[in-house]
Parts: C-alpha cells; structure tokens; sequence
C-alpha cells in the first residue's frame, strides 16, 4: 500500500484551527458538486442561502431563533465532551426539558409570569438532567457505554412526548392534530420587538458566560480537563471522577432541557411532535457544534450562529430554488464528515510513496 | 576500532522546537561494531538526536548518511528498512497481545497474513542467538518491565536491525537485569552490531562503552575513548563542574510514629494477591526504604499507603487516624504526597502546561484560589519557582509538559511533590532517568525533609541509592516483607538473598 498514516510527533496548534476551517469549506464544495449535479448553480444557491440569513434583519432574527437551542444543546454537550463522556443524547434530554415545562403548564396553575417562568425553567432543567443521569449512572455504577444508551434514550424521549401529545394532555379543539393547548400569556417567553428572537437567547448566552468561567477560573473545570485528559492522573490528584461524570451530566442534560423547554415557551406556544426541525434536530446538530467549536464556549456560540444561519438559508432556498429539505442535513452531515476526518489528520499524516525509501 | 568503518555519520545536525535548539550543529559517527554512549544532563538533546537518527524527527538543517550513503528519512519505517531501530524510553506495547504478536505488528504491509506459528518460531531463535530470554507465547501484561524491554528489543532484531538505539535502558532495570542487558549488547557487539547506549549512570558507561559523546545544551562538546577518560573528566564536560556524592551524616532524629500499616493485604490489577500481611511504621525524621526486584508488590505497596488502592485487610493509619475506606483526596489532606514511578501515565497530564501540572495535586489547597475558584496567577507564581529551584529546563511556564525531556519531566513531579509541608512523603524511583546533578540534589532535598521531619517512604530498585539515604530497609519478596534491616548495618549480600525471597534470619544466619 503505498498510502498510510503515521503519527505526528509534533502536533501542530494551527491545524487544531484549521481543520474546523477547512471541514466547513470543503463540505461546502462537495455538496455544491451534487447541486451541480442536479442542475442548479451552487453559487447561486450559496449566495442567497447567505444574503436571506445574514443580510436582511428578519433573516438574522431568525438566524438568533435557531441558534437559541444549538447554543444551549451544544455547551451541555461539549462540556460532556471534554469529559471524554459522548453524550449524543441531547435531543432526547431537549424532549424531556419541553415535557417537564409542559407539564407545569399543565397543572392548571394560573401564576404571574414572574413564577410561572422560572417554574418552567427549573422543571425544563429537572427533566433534561434527568433524562442525562440515567446513562450517567449506568456508566458510573456498571460501565454501560453512553454512546449506546444516551442515543437509545433519545428514542424513548420522543415516544414518551409522543404519547402526552396524542393522548392525556392533547387540546380536544386541535381538529385531531397532536399538540397541547396554546400556553397561557404568562407561560410564554418574553420576544424583543416584533421578531420570534425570545428570552432563550439570554440564557444561553448566560450559559455559555458561566460555563465559560466554571471551565477556566474554577478549581472544578480543572477537575474536568485533567479527567479528560488523563484520567488515570485525575485519580492520582484525588478527584472524584464518578460524582464529576454526575455532576457533568446533569448540567449538560439540564441545558438541553432548557433549550427544550425556551422553543416551546417563545416559540411553538405548546408541546407539539416537532419540537425540533425534522431533517436536521437541534440535539444531534448540537454534536457538530461541539466538535467544530474545540471545546470552547465562544466557539459553541459562534459556531451555533453561523449552523443557524444554514437552517435559515436551507429554508429559503428549499422554497426558492425548490432544494429538497435534506439538502442541510447533508452539507452538515459532509461538515461532520470532514472535522472527524481532520482530526485524525491533524494527529496522524498521510505518507505516499511508491517503493522502499532510500536517501538521495 | 580505529581500523572499523562508520555504520552512521550525523553531520551539522541541528533540531529546534518553539524555544529551544534541541540540537544544535551535532557531529556524530557510530562506528561498525562499537557500542557507543550519549551522555549529558537533562535536556541535553540526547533523546531528540535519537529521534532524528529514526526519522521520527526531520532536522531542520543538517545530513545523515547511513554505511557513507546519504538519507533522508521521513518516519521510523525508513530507518528501520536501513537497519536502524530504537527502544524508547517509555515502551509501546499492546499489553493483551502476545509477545510474538506485538513483535510482527505492523510488518506485513497490505493485507498479507502473517504466520504467526513461523513468526513465533523467529522470535525464539534470536531471542536464543542473542540471549534476549523472553517466552514468545506469554502476554505483554504478564511481563516485568525488564522482559518487555526485551520484546522491544527482539521486535527491532526481527525486522532485520543492525544499529539499535536504546535510550536509558538501564533505568528501568534491576542491577541484575541490566547485567543481563550489558551481555546482550556485547554479544551484538560481536556479531557487529552498532549501539548507541544512553544513561545517566556513569558507572555503567564506563564499563559497557567503547566510545563516549557528550552533548550539552545541544552541542557535542567531545566524544572520547572510554578507556582514556574517567567519570570526573565525563562530569566535567557534562557540566562543567564536578559532582561527587555525598554521604549523609545521619543523627538519630526518630520521632513520633507518622504511618503505620498492619497486616495489610491487597489484590494487585489482575486479581492476583499483591500485598500478603504486609506490617511497618514509619516515624517522624525517618527513611524507610524498600528494596526488591520489581514487580514484588512496590507498585501497590505505594498505592495503598497514598489511598489509590483499597485494602482486603488490615488497617492503615497517618498521624494516628485510622484511613479505613479513605479516598486519595483523604491522604491528600492528611499531608500524604506521591512520586509515584509512571511519570507520563500517572503523574502528570502531558498536553497541560507546566502551571496545570505543577498544582495538579495541589489545588484544592487556599493559596491556589479562594473558594471554588482556582487562582491562576499564584499558581504560575508557584510554577516559576519549582523551575527555579529545581532548575527545570523548559522553554516557559506555560508548555505542556509533554514535550519536556524525561528527566525535565520527573524534576516537575518531584518538585511539586517535594515543595509542601507534608507528614508523609511516598517516592518511587526518584532518580530515575535524572542526570548526575539533578540525582544529587533530589537525594539532598530527600535529606532535607527527613531533617524537617516527614516521614520518607522510599522505593527504589536502586540498593546504593537505598542504603545511602534510608535509616532502615525493607525487603518485598512475592508481596511479603522479608524483613526489616537497618541500614548502617545492612549488608548487600543480605539485601540480595532477602530479595530472592530468603527471611531476615535465615539471610544472616
Ligand atoms: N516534541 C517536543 N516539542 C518541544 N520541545 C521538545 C520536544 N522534544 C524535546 N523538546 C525539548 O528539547 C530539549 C531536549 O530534549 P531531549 O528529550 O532530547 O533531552 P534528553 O537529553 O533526552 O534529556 P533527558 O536526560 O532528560 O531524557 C528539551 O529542552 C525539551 O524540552
Ligand atoms: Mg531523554
């Protein structure tokens, strides 16, 4: 074989940067080739998928909306990510985050705004926590592999959504359809102006303020990067590694909870099946963003901005330009594909050579 | 050797990492059959001229040519197809693999299938040929550190090696197996093989080299003939200055009993019994040395008196408390601190800088932050100060210490484990891989702590290193105490049979 990968010795910092970089453009370039296949100018397309998301104060708004859960989900899961536990399962603790504010609103209780708010909110986390610690402790107390259950998980979050919606909580005057009653006034999230950008935004922007300094300044965001890291050497230094996988889990499900619980409190307006966009869900993207971003909190802010952005314009030119809805769904999925493979570039180099090696 | 021909000249090879000129315009000849040493301080650049010489490095300016053709090698795999193979300082092994198996991983090229019964049949007869003894059949977890040397070894025999590099060998070994190795390395020598040998101990450099090279700062400042040379001329070039051992006046200075274990016993990583009834005390002002060959129960000895192991039986205590089910952190807490052997697997977090690593047990304590919050500021305080007085060679505070030398590496586990007030101080194989000078500042500041009144549990394969610091000595055999001798009188015959698993009182009778 004359291809084959060797590993770096010396790592380079720069390739750390670029590979993000680099994946997004290249995916980019592999899926306008299938638009060219199929008939239509990718540069177009890319232009006006760009001018609707960034260039028009609508288009932005509706950028920010998108981004409000991609931000949340995708801190939750990059801290999980930087304690090397790969939780995938955001979007199934996003479903029990928009339960457990459901279900506030459920009870009948009619409270100011100033109560009703925080209820939801703190009901949204306890479920996304939840729903994050059972894999936790699978994997604490048995070493059950959290790839596994967290993505399984997902599945028995929507089913259990699924089963509220079409049955005790579903709104008899729906004409059949699977959703709740609208939520009352005061169960709503505050929107700014007259665009759909809510509340949500200033959580995760609190979120990734706070994450940011836990990760840095705090004597427990050491705890995680050493545990990342090394966690033989986390073992050494005394740290507690099951209550931090614990500890992680909660916070991560409990951001997904809040983003699921601010989409259906300043957006959707009740708990209905599609809490998240069908062809690309808020909680599997989020995992995107956590690897594009390099475990940085501004990075999972940025990167959610700009994958907001590729919603939006995957929106507009599905109506425009009559682009299947599967046409984000694949340039993220291409983008995944490419940061993975970087990666293993960045560590590793592709060597080719054609016979034995001798100097010259 | 005048008459011998050079297997491999290095011309002007120079190597620079951010910050430092690893090396800088090497000259160096390795001669046809000649078993030649790299000797130099800590961060000298020995390690880095290897890796360059296995094309795991390019240098960035320089040239090589291997039996008078020039080369240019882009990775191990170049080398290794010239005859050129290297045993690292730490080894890269597959533990659940068999010998014979990590011995012809990554040969066949392509899809290939490997003959793992003729391959097994190879592997037996070099390791006869050169006297390499090792069971082709058994799994790497089941060997000593020794024994997979070995394997290493044997893996670059088999694929063809006639230059073999090995880069502190000996620090690793035990008296005897190092002896084994030097009898190795001559009958290579014999068979016309060329190595390049690096230790720090110059006793052994003098007995197994033909010709020595000394690099400092980079720099080849000599390569002499062994036999017109002596250990303080080598020193002098190494450093410029003269370094002799001291011996430690040793006053009685016992106090109050610190750490007391009885009748410990605990389970090794495989289940097995690694500690059987194990019972000792260390008071107050005193060295406690352990003596035995690796792999006889040091590891989980340390373990366990530092909360890393849980106990089956018996009882543990520190300044009188019981540490029944305590965590690590509890140990931490009561004033326990930890060298423990495995610098790059345990001790540190290799992509984390030097700052991380120097508070990496340590930061929970209130001058490294106010409540939950770390203070970074005072813990790069406290890093430039463990670089200062411990004279680490880095480029700054700030690399991650990966990158640092292997000795550079241990000064930073010792200095952050060694600049605390502690009661008790646990450290295993202290010295190894560390240069002369470094050797005798760490047994001085061992000394030093001794003075202030900790109580040292030291554990070293090294018996000189053990009888020159420690007031009483321990000997592990298959787990057990052997018995407890004191160190003014012990003798190193007796040492010797209690480490080959001989009692106290049928070792003196
Ligand atoms: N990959 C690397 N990146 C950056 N700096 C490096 C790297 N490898 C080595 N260095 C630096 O190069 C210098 C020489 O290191 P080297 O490992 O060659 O020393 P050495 O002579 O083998 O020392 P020791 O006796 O401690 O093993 C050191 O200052 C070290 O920090
Ligand atoms: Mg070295």
């Amino acid at each position: 074989m004359p291809l084959r990968l060797e590993m770096r010795l010396e790592r380079s910092r720069r390739l750390e940067y670029l590979v993000p970089v680099l994946s997004v453009l290249l995916a980019l370039a592999v899926s306008g080739l299938l638009l060219l296949m199929t008939g239509t100018n990718p540069l177009t397309a890319y232009g006006e998928m760009f001018s609707e998301a960034f260039g028009t104060s609508y288009g932005f708004a509706e950028v920010l909306v998108k981004a409000t859960p991609l931000i949340l989900c995708g801190l939750g899961v990059m801290l999980a990510f930087k304690m090397l536990f790969w939780n995938i399962g955001a979007e199934g603790q996003l479903h029990m985050g928009a339960w457990g504010a459901t279900a506030v609103v459920m009870t009948g209780w009619d409270g100011s705004p100033w109560l009703m708010v925080p209820a939801m909110v703190v009901a949204g986390m306890i479920c996304g926590a939840i729903w994050a610690l059972i894999p936790a402790f699978l994997k604490v107390q048995l070493n059950c592999n959290e790839i596994i259950t967290t993505l399984l998980l997902n599945y028995v979050a929507i089913l259990w959504v699924a089963h509220f919606i079409y049955g005790p909580w579903k709104d008899p005057e729906s004409f059949g359809f699977p959703m709740t009653k609208q939520f009352p006034d005061g169960a709503q999230l505050l929107r700014f102006g007259d665009s759909r950008v809510h509340l949500g935004l200033v959580f995760a922007l609190l979120a990734a303020v706070v994450l940011y300094f836990l990760q840095e300044k705090s004597r427990w965001g050491f705890e995680i990067a050493v545990t990342g890291n090394n966690p033989t050497a986390a073992e050494y230094a005394g740290m507690n590694s099951r209550r931090n996988i614990l500890l992680v889990m909660a916070i991560s499900g409990g951001l997904a909870g809040l983003a699921g619980m601010s989409e259906i409190a300043g957006i959707q307006l009740k708990l209905l099946k599609d809490i998240s966009p069908h062809a690309a869900p808020y909680g599997y993207t989020a995992i995107i963003i956590a690897w594009l971003a390099r475990r940085n909190p501004w990075g999972v802010v940025l990167v959610s901005v700009l994958m907001g952005g590729l919603y939006v314009g995957g929106e507009t030119v599905q109506i425009t330009m009559k682009l299947p809805v599967n046409f984000v769904l694949i340039i993220q999925a291409l983008i995944l594909f490419f940061v993975l493979g970087g990666d293993i570039l960045s560590r590793y180099k592709l060597v080719y050579r054609r016979e034995a090696p001798i100097g010259g | 050797m005048s008459d011998s021909r050079a297997a491999v000249s290095m011309r002007g090879v120079t190597k620079r990492f951010p910050g430092v000129i690893a090396n800088d315009r090497v000259d160096l000849e390795l001669l046809e059959g000649e078993i030649h040493t790299l000797l130099g301080e800590n961060g000298a650049g020995k390690s880095t001229l290897m890796n360059v010489l296995t094309g795991i490095y390019l240098p960035d300016e320089g040239s090589i040519s291997v039996a008078g053709k020039p080369v240019r090698f882009n990775s191990p795999k170049d080398a290794i197809a010239l005859g050129i193979g290297m045993v690292h300082q730490h080894f890269k092994l597959v533990q659940s693999h068999t010998v014979t198996e990590n011995i012809v991983l990554g040969l066949a090229g392509g899809f290939q299938p490997v003959r793992l019964s003729e391959a097994e049949g190879r592997v037996a007869e070099l390791s006869e040929r050169y006297g390499v003894k090792v069971d082709p059949g058994a799994h790497v977890w089941e060997l000593s550190i020794g024994e997979q040397q070995r394997v290493e070894i044997l893996k670059i025999l088999f694929r063809g090696a006639k230059i073999l590099l090995l880069d502190e060998p000996t620090a690793v070994l035990t008296p005897q197996e190092a002896d084994e190795l030097f009898v190795t390395l001559r009958s290579m020598r014999e068979k016309g093989h060329s190595i390049v040998f690096i230790s720090h101990k110059l006793d052994e450099v003098m007995a197994i080299s033909d010709r020595i090279t000394v690099l400092r700062g980079g720099k080849n400042v000599g390569t002499v003939q062994t036999s017109a040379t002596s250990p303080r001329a080598l020193s002098n070039l190494m450093v410029g200055r003269e370094i002799q051992f001291q011996t430690y006046p040793r006053p009685e200075m016992k106090g109050e009993s610190i750490l007391e274990v009885k009748g410990v016993s605990a389970e090794g990583d495989r289940g097995l019994p690694a500690l059987k009834d194990v019972s000792f005390e260390v008071a107050s002002g005193e060295i406690l040395g352990f003596a035995g060959v690796a792999g006889n129960g040091q590891e989980e000895l340390a373990q366990v008196v530092t909360g890393l192991k849980a106990i089956s039986s018996g009882s543990i205590t520190v300044d009188g408390r019981p540490m029944a089910g305590a965590s690590a952190k509890d140990f931490i807490d009561a004033g326990v601190s930890y060298v423990p052997a495995d610098r790059h697997g345990v001790a540190t977090v290799g992509d984390m800088s030097l700052t991380h690593n120097s508070v990496l047990r340590r930061y929970r304590e209130e001058k490294f932050g106010q409540g939950p919050l770390l203070n970074l500021v005072a813990a790069s305080k406290y890093a430039d100060r463990l670089i200062e007085e411990f004279d680490i060679k880095t480029p700054g505070r700030e690399t991650a210490v990966r990158t640092l030398s292997g000795g550079n590496l241990q000064k930073v586990i010792l200095a952050r484990e060694m600049t605390t007030r502690h009661r008790l101080l646990v450290v295993m194989s202290a010295t190894h891989g560390l240069d002369v000078g470094a050797t005798e500042f760490v047994r001085e500041t061992l000394n030093h702590h001794r003075e202030e009144g900790a109580a040292i549990v030291l554990i070293s394969e090294d018996l000189e290193e053990l009888l020159s610091l420690s007031d009483r000595i321990a000997v592990l055999f298959h787990g057990e105490i052997m018995g407890i001798v004191d160190a003014a009188q012990a003798e190193i015959e007796t040492l010797g049979l209690m480490m080959a698993g001989e009692r106290q009182s049928e070792a003196v009778a």
